[in-house]
C-alpha cells in the first residue's frame, strides 16, 4: 500500500509541473504582451512595469522563476490588470465560496445518486427503478448551465422563493439552487453507473454463493454486494469532482456567488493571463490530488491491488 | 441454443441492424436528429427575417412585441435587439451540430490511431503512450480551453483546436483497452501464426472489430462535444456575433428571463434537449445492437 | 425415506424472444448417503435443474413441479423458509471457483457467517469452526490462510474452500455442479477424492453435475443423462455403462477417449437419434 501510494504521487508530481509549464507558454504566445491590450503605453513606462515584474528576462528564467515562486512559497505573483492585488488575494476570496456549495454538491450527488441507483438495482422493474431510471437519462440533458435558469425560473420568478444570486455569507436560501444545477447531471451520472454495478454485483457468481449459503437478502446485499457494487464509482468521483469545479464558473456567472468562477471569467475577459494561470494551475493540481485519493481509496477498498 | 443455429449465415452487423431498429427509443431518436439537421438546412429558406437582420419596430420592447408570432414572421420571437430568433436558432443549430460532429471526428481519427498503436505495440511505448493521456487527463481541460481562447482570440477554429485536443484522450483509452484484448484473441494469433504482416492484420483483423465500439462512443462523444461548446459560448467565451450557437442562445435566454421573455430560453433549450437526447438514446441502442451481452 | 424426490421439475425462462423451457418433467429420487449423477452436454439443463430444486433461479426463470427434502415440499417456498434449508439442509458448490468466492471479503468472514447465521455460534466458536473444516478439506496452514483474501488462493484451493464453506453446517445433502470442470485434471482428482471421502464421514447424499463420465463410473449409484432439458435415461450407473438403452447415452459413452483401444479419431456425439423427432 505504501510503495503504491508512493508511486502514484510520484507520477502526480511531473503532472503537476507539466501543467505550469503549459499553462505558462500559453501565455507567452499571447500575441503581445499583457500591457499591450487597449491603451498603448509609452515605450519607457513598459520597459519600467516590465522591468518590475521581471518580464524583461530571458523566458527560462520567468519560467523558473514562476515555478518556484508557486512551488515553494505557494505565490501565484501579481495581478497584471489590479494592480493593487496579487493573484493569492484574489484566489483566497473565491475559493472558500466555491469549495462551500461545491461540496455540498458533491456529498448530495453521491448521497442521492447513489442511494438511488442501489434501490433501482435492488427494485429493479418497479415503479422505483423506472423513476430512477428516467430521472437520470432526463438530467443527461440537464447540465448546470441549463438548470441554472430553469431553478430560477421556478423558484424565484414564478414561485417568488428563493433569491435569484447572489452569496449571502452562505445563506441556505443562496446555496439551494447552486446545489441543485451544479449536482443534478452528476447525480444522474452517479446512479446510472450504481445501478448498473450493482445489477451486475447481484447477477454474479458469488451473489448465488452467498444466497446458496441461505443468508437473508438483507445481509446479501449489505454485506456482499454494496462494497463492491460502489467500487466503479471511486473511479467516477474524480471526474465529478472536476466537472463541479469546472461547472461552478457558470454557478458564479448565473447566480453572481462571487465564488472562484466569477474571478476566472472576469479575467478571462480582462485579458488578466496571470489569474487565469493561477486559478488553472490550482484547480489542476486539486484535480490531481483528488485522482489520487481516489486512487487510494480504490486500492484500499480492492484487496487485489492493496500493497 | 436454439437462437444460435437461427442466427448462423446473417452477418453480424445485419443483426445489429434488426436488433437497432427493434429498439423503439433508438429509431425515435434517430428520426428526431434527422427532422433537427433537415429543419436547420431547409428552414432558413422560409424564414422571413435572417438572422443579423434587426426588426426596428420590436427592437427594445421584446417582451410586448417580439412574442413567437407569425403574423409578423418572428416564428420563434425575437431577442431583445429584435432579432429573428427562429433564423438564429437554426444557425445556432448549424454550428452547435457542427461543432459535435467534427469534436467527434477528431477524437475517432486521432483516438483510434493512437489507442490502436498503443495498444497493439505494447510493452515500453504503450506504457509511455498511456502514460502521456495520464497526465494530458489530469489538466483541467475546460480551463485551458478558455485560457487557449482569451490568448488566442475567439474563433471557430481555436474553439475546434481546443475541443479536438481535450475529446481524443477517452477515445483513445477506449480504443487501447478493445485492442488489448483483440490482440489475444485466437483469430489475431492464427493470422500472425500463419505469418500475415503487423499492418495487415490491424487493418484486416483489428480495426473492423473496432468498428462498433468506436461508433458507440462516437455517438456519445458528440453530445459531449455539444455540451462543452454551449458551457463556453454559456460564459460568453465561445462563438462570436453575428454567428452564435445553442450555448450563445440559451446564455441569453437566461439572462433575460427576468424580463419575461421565456421563449429566448425555451426555444434554444428544446432544440438542445431533443438533440441530445436523441444522440444518448441512438448510443445506447447502437450499444445494445452491438454488444447483446448488456441485454 | 428418501432425502430428495423430484418429480415432473420443469424450468421456465421468461425472455424477449418467448419462453424457453430448460429443463422439462426431471423426476428422481436419492436415498441417504447415495450418490446421484446428473450428465449431459453443457446446455442441457443440469445446472438449472439445480438451481430450480434450491430456488436460486435468475429472476426471470421459474420452476414448477414438486421437490421434497424428507417428505417435505420445498419447491417455491418463501425466501425466508427456503433460507432455513439452504448450507443448513442442502448444500451447492458451483462450476467455477474463480468467481464464486466474494473477492471483497476474506475468507474467514465468508466461513463464518454461515455458522454465525443458521447455528447462532459466536464468532470465535464459528472460526474455530471454520479452520476445522478447512483442514478437513485438506488445506495446508488452514489457521492462517483463513485470513486471506480469495485471490490469494489457486483454483484447486478455492474449490476447496468452497467445499468446506458448504458443509460447515453438515447438510444432508450436497449438490456440486460441475465442480472440476474449471481445475485442472490433477487437481480434479483430488477435489473428487475430497468429496467421496467427507461424503463417507458425513453420510450426506450427492447430486455430481458433470459431463465427465469417467468420474461418473467411479462414485455414482445413479445417473441421469440429460438432454435439451429432458430426461434422456435413469438407471443404475453400473446398467447404464453396460447397456446404455439410448441412442444419446451410447454417444455420449463412445466420446470419452480410451486408452485400451486403438482409435484414429475422436468420436463425438452424433445427433442422429433427433431425427424424426418432431424437431
Amino acid at each position: 500500500m505504501l510503495k503504491y501510494t508512493f508511486r502514484r504521487v510520484l507520477v502526480a508530481i511531473p503532472t503537476l509541473l507539466i501543467l505550469i509549464i503549459i499553462s505558462f507558454l500559453l501565455m507567452h504566445a499571447a500575441p503581445g504582451g499583457p500591457f499591450t491590450s487597449e491603451r498603448p503605453l509609452p515605450p519607457q513606462v513598459l520597459a519600467n512595469i516590465e522591468a518590475k515584474y521581471g518580464l524583461d528576462n530571458p523566458l527560462y528564467v520567468q519560467l523558473w522563476e514562476y515555478m518556484r515562486g508557486i512551488v515553494i512559497e505557494f505565490d501565484f505573483g501579481p495581478s497584471f490588470q489590479r494592480k493593487d492585488r496579487t493573484v493569492n488575494e484574489i484566489m483566497a476570496q473565491g475559493f472558500p465560496i466555491t469549495f462551500t456549495y461545491g461540496g455540498l454538491s458533491f456529498v448530495a450527488a453521491t448521497l442521492i445518486g447513489g442511494t438511488l441507483g442501489i434501490v433501482a438495482a435492488i427494485r429493479q422493474n418497479t415503479i422505483i427503478d423506472y423513476f430512477a431510471v428516467g430521472v437520470s437519462i432526463g438530467a443527461q440533458v440537464l447540465p448546470n448551465f441549463v438548470m441554472a435558469p430553469l431553478l430560477v425560473w421556478l423558484f424565484t420568478l414564478t414561485l417568488g422563493w428563493l433569491p435569484g444570486g447572489g452569496w449571502n455569507g452562505g445563506a441556505w436560501q443562496n446555496l439551494i439552487m447552486p446545489v441543485i444545477a451544479l449536482s443534478t447531471s452528476y447525480m444522474a451520472s452517479i446512479s446510472r453507473i450504481t445501478r448498473s454495478s450493482m445489477l451486475e454485483v447481484l447477477n454474479s457468481n458469488y451473489i448465488r454463493t452467498a444466497r446458496a449459503k441461505g443468508l437473508p437478502e438483507r445481509t446479501v446485499i449489505l454485506r456482499h454486494a454494496l462494497k463492491p457494487s460502489l467500487v466503479p464509482l471511486i473511479s467516477y468521483l474524480g471526474v465529478a469532482f472536476v466537472g463541479m469545479i469546472t461547472g461552478s464558473v457558470v454557478i458564479d456567472i448565473y447566480f453572481s456567488t462571487g465564488g472562484m468562477g466569477q474571478a476566472f471569467v472576469n479575467s478571462a475577459l480582462n485579458r488578466d493571463y496571470s489569474v487565469m494561470m493561477g486559478i488553472t494551475i490550482l484547480v489542476g493540481a486539486l484535480t490531481i490530488v483528488f485522482a489520487l485519493l481516489a486512487d487510494l481509496l480504490y486500492a484500499w477498498v480492492d484487496p487485489k491491488i492493496r500493497y | 441454443m436454439n437462437t444460435q443455429t437461427e442466427i448462423k449465415g446473417r452477418s453480424l452487423w445485419f443483426d445489429a441492424r434488426r436488433r437497432f431498429f427493434q429498439n423503439k427509443a433508438a429509431v425515435g431518436g434517430l428520426v428526431a436528429l434527422t427532422i433537427i439537421v433537415l429543419i436547420s438546412f431547409i428552414g432558413p429558406y422560409f424564414a422571413v427575417w435572417s438572422n443579423e437582420e434587426i426588426d426596428w419596430d420590436v427592437m427594445g420592447s421584446a417582451a410586448t412585441l417580439g412574442m413567437p408570432s407569425f403574423a409578423n414572421g418572428h416564428f420563434f420571437g425575437t431577442d431583445d435587439l429584435g432579432r429573428d430568433l427562429y433564423s438564429r436558432v437554426l444557425q445556432g443549430t448549424r454550428v452547435s451540430l457542427l461543432v459535435g460532429v467534427i469534436g467527434a471526428g477528431i477524437s475517432v481519427l486521432v483516438g483510434t490511431v493512437y489507442g490502436t498503436v498503443a495498444g497493439y505495440v505494447g510493452g515500453r511505448t504503450d506504457q509511455i503512450m498511456m502514460r502521456i493521456v495520464d497526465i494530458l487527463m489530469s489538466i483541467p481541460f475546460m480551463f485551458v480551453i478558455i485560457l487557449l481562447l482569451v490568448v488566442f482570440g475567439r474563433s471557430l477554429t481555436m474553439l475546434f483546436v481546443g475541443i479536438g485536443m481535450l475529446s481524443w484522450l477517452d477515445m483513445s483509452r477506449i480504443v487501447r483497452g478493445q485492442t488489448l484484448t483483440l490482440k489475444n484473441k485466437e483469430f489475431v494469433e492464427a493470422a500472425r501464426a500463419t505469418g500475415v504482416s503487423t499492418p495487415t492484420i490491424i487493418r484486416r483483423h483489428i480495426v473492423p472489430n473496432l468498428l462498433g465500439i468506436v461508433a458507440i462512443y462516437a455517438t456519445l462523444l458528440v453530445p459531449a462535444m455539444i455540451l462543452t461548446e454551449s458551457f463556453i459560448s454559456f460564459l460568453g467565451l465561445g462563438v462570436q456575433e453575428p454567428l452564435t450557437s445553442w450555448g450563445a442562445l440559451i446564455s441569453e435566454g437566461a439572462g433575460t428571463i427576468r424580463y419575461d421573455t421565456e421563449w429566448q430560453l425555451l426555444f434554444p433549450l428544446a432544440f438542445f434537449v431533443v438533440t441530445l437526447f436523441s444522440f444518448f438514446f441512438i448510443g445506447d441502442g447502437l450499444r445494445d445492437a452491438l454488444d447483446p451481452k448488456d441485454r | 425415506m428418501d432425502i430428495l424426490d423430484v418429480k415432473n421439475l420443469s424450468v421456465t425462462f421468461d425472455t424477449p424472444d418467448g419462453d424457453v423451457h430448460a429443463v422439462r418433467d426431471v423426476s428422481f429420487r436419492l436415498g441417504a448417503g447415495k450418490t446421484l449423477a446428473i450428465v449431459g452436454e453443457s446446455g442441457s439443463g443440469k445446472s438449472q435443474t439445480a438451481f430450480g430444486i434450491l430456488g436460486l433461479l435468475p429472476k426471470n426463470g421459474h420452476a414448477s413441479g414438486s421437490v421434497r427434502y424428507m417428505g417435505e415440499e420445498i419447491l417455491n417456498l418463501p425466501e425466508a423458509e427456503m433460507n432455513k434449508y439452504r448450507a443448513n439442509k442442502i448444500a451447492m458448490i458451483f462450476q467455477d471457483p474463480m468467481t464464486s468466492l466474494n473477492p471483497y471479503m476474506r475468507i474467514s468472514k465468508q466461513l463464518t457467517e454461515v455458522l454465525v447465521y443458521h447455528k447462532g455460534m459466536g464468532k470465535r466458536e464459528a472460526l474455530r469452526e471454520s479452520i476445522r473444516m478447512l483442514e478437513a478439506v485438506r488445506i495446508p496452514d488452514a489457521a492462517s490462510r483463513v485470513h486471506m483474501y480469495p485471490h490469494e488462493f489457486s483454483g484447486g484451493m478455492r474449490q476447496r474452500v468452497m467445499i468446506a464453506m458448504s458443509l460447515l453446517c453438515g447438510p444432508k445433502l450436497l449438490i456440486a455442479d460441475e465442480p472440476t470442470t474449471a481445475l485442472d485434471v490433477t487437481v480434479q482428482a483430488e477435489i473428487i477424492d475430497v468429496l467421496i471421502d467427507l461424503q463417507e464421514d458425513l453420510g450426506m447424499a450427492i447430486i455430481l453435475i458433470t459431463h465427465d463420465m469417467a468420474i461418473v463410473a467411479g462414485t455414482c449409484e445413479d445417473t441421469l443423462v440429460m438432454f435439451g432439458g429432458n430426461v434422456m435415461e435413469y438407471r443404475p450407473t453400473i446398467d447404464l455403462f453396460e447397456t446404455p438403452q439410448h441412442p444419446y447415452t451410447k454417444g455420449l459413452l463412445e466420446a470419452v477417449p480410451r486408452l485400451d483401444r486403438d482409435v484414429k479419431t475422436l468420436s463425438t456425439v452424433s445427433y442422429g437419434f433427433l431425427e424424426g423427432d418432431e424437431k
